[in-house]
């Protein structure tokens, strides 16, 4: 179990954000991520979901607001100091961002060659997960050569090979058959029942009803909606119809 | 490049460097900069040979002349020029602080006017050209004023006749020229170093700009600014390290070339040029000193830049 777990590890304080001078994308986010928990976040396109995902993986910095990861100021810290924090978050972009003039092998061994590993500790947990993800026989295929859905396949076990603290996706399942979704969010739960707090986004609702523990964020239009504050105390499940 | 040979560099770095030297693809990072680096290099080094040449011309020569006194005896009477000759020469012989004197023969004087005036000339008769007899002094320090006024003061009973000259005078302009030529040696290596600074700023600016992506990727999975500027360096290393060996290859082939065509000349001041083992040893230098310039211009270009990104 991870040391997060049951803890507070986000903590999102009237957040906003825009880009150069346009209006605010996000706008008075507040909210608590606790460790162990697995939360979806929601809404329509272009309700700021991949913004938000972008805030929690330290890939933006908010235009205003207060930003706590980890028991750490996020906004004041350090340049150098955000490594360290990007170390314990797995991202899965929407985009997969696979490293093109690398393997799926190489692209999926990054995460622990960046953290430091040596090669003879990655060999056997890389191959192990891209066997999971059914990719073993195309260990050394480069993204180019990769269909959508597997791209998508090494995106995710990329994100995951270094037992992360906190999972952020963005769309994980949206270029996967039914069959490997389901794979997939059984993966993510099977690494959230290990102590791993999961942030998955998606405008897919059906997927919300498959991890029945699961805590629902919803946006809209750069807005949190959460009107029983289930985000702010304590958190309670909330799916579509049952109360936000 | 073509792929296979990629995978094959990639390959080598990892051996030395570690998993981060194939973050970044070695043929996009090198493009033309080993070329660039090798012309840089071969240039350099010319013009350290150039310097280093020029410089031991001077020294040899300095040192050769800086002692150096002539004393010429011009008197248009053939008997009476010998005989101030001699007693000048006696005269010199006693003086302190001579080293040595030598009267030059009077075949070895026509031997150096025959280039202008031709042979056959009855000079030591004095019934054609009057030439002054010379003495050539040596002194144990340098021919400063203070010397040559004791040796005017000495000579001027005995010889009358007698005009003295620090040898190191007449070369005057003609050090100067080389010290010039010195400088610009300088100049010219100080500017191609600018130079070289220059291009390994601009390719890894380029690179930079054509692996951003992996960059920011790289950076968001927890690399470090410190990691990234090291795959830079390192390509840049191996790129400065590969065309310095060939550019001072070329550089050699150029200064040896050159060497055998000046030795050819036979002219005493140029053999005094020749370039010793520790000018060698400097010039192989000129690779070693452009790789590690390469690499920290790499370094600092790589960390001024991510530091503008998150």
């Amino acid at each position: 179990m991870s040391r997060t777990a049951g803890g507070e590890i986000i903590h999102f304080d009237n957040v906003g954000l825009r880009y150069g001078t346009d209006r605010e994308v996000l706008s008075d986010l507040s909210f608590t991520l606790f460790g162990g928990k697995f939360y979806f976040l929601t809404g329509a396109s272009g309700a700021g979901k991949t913004s938000l995902l972008k805030l929690l993986y330290l890939a933006q910095r908010p235009s205003r607001g207060i930003i706590r990861m980890f028991g750490k100021d996020a906004i004041t810290m350090p340049r150098s100091a955000l490594p360290t924090l990007r170390r314990r978050i797995g991202v899965v972009f929407q985009d997969f961002r696979l490293v093109q003039h690398l393997s799926a092998f190489d692209n999926v061994a990054l995460p622990l060659r960046v953290a430091g590993f040596a090669e003879r500790e990655i060999a056997g947990p890389v191959s192990d997960i891209l066997e999971w993800v059914g990719l073993a026989d195309k260990r050394e295929s480069r993204p180019a050569s990769l269909s959508g859905g597997e791209q998508q396949r090494v995106a995710i076990a990329r994100a995951v090979i270094g037992r992360p603290d906190m999972l952020v996706a963005d769309e994980p399942t949206g270029n996967v058959d039914p069959d490997m979704a389901v794979k997939l969010l059984r993966l993510f739960e099977l690494l959230n029942r290990q102590g791993t707090t999961v942030v998955v986004a998606t405008h897919d609702v059906h997927l919300l009803r498959k991890v029945p523990e699961s805590l629902i964020m919803r946006l809209d239009r750069g807005r949190l909606s959460d009107p029983t504050g289930a985000l702010r105390y304590p958190p309670r499940r909330m799916v579509p119809g049952e109360g936000a | 490049m073509s792929a296979p040979s990629t995978r094959g560099i990639t390959r080598g770095l990892r051996l030395f460097a570690g998993a981060e030297a194939q973050l970044v693809p070695q043929a996009r990072l090198s493009g033309p900069m080993p070329w660039v680096i090798a012309i840089m290099v071969a240039l350099t080094a010319i013009a350290l040979a150039a310097g280093l040449a020029l410089g031991n011309t001077v020294t040899a020569a300095t040192a050769e002349i800086e002692g150096g006194v002539t004393v010429q005896l011009v008197e248009p009477r053939l008997e009476v020029r010998d005989a101030q000759a001699r007693r000048a020469a006696d005269t010199l012989t006693r003086l302190p602080g001579v080293l040595s004197t030598r009267l030059v023969p009077q075949d070895e004087v026509d031997g150096l006017i025959e280039p202008w005036l031709g042979s056959g000339i009855e000079t030591a008769t004095g019934s054609a050209i009057p030439i002054p007899a010379l003495i050539d002094v040596r002194l144990r320090g340098a021919a400063d004023r203070e010397q040559v006024t004791r040796i005017e003061r000495a000579l001027a009973a005995v010889a009358p006749s007698a005009r003295v000259d620090a040898q190191a005078n007449w070369l005057r302009p003609v050090f100067d020229a080389i010290v010039s030529l010195q400088w610009l040696a300088i100049a010219l290596m100080a500017l191609l170093t600018v130079a070289l600074t220059a291009a390994v700023l601009l390719a890894v600016r380029s690179a930079l700009g054509v692996n951003r992506d992996t960059i920011e990727i790289v950076h968001l999975l927890g690399g470090t600014d410190t990691q990234i500027a090291r795959v830079f360096q390192r390509s840049i290393g191996f790129d400065a390290a590969g065309g310095g060996t060939v550019g001072l290859a070329l550089a050699m082939l150029v200064i040896l070339g050159l060497g055998r065509r000046f030795a050819g000349l036979g002219a005493g001041m140029v053999d005094n040029g020749a370039l010793v083992w520790t000018d060698w040893l400097l010039l192989a230098l000129v690779p070693l000193l452009a790789t590690v310039l390469a690499m920290v211009t790499a370094r600092f270009t790589v960390m001024h830049a991510l530091r503008k990104m998150l």
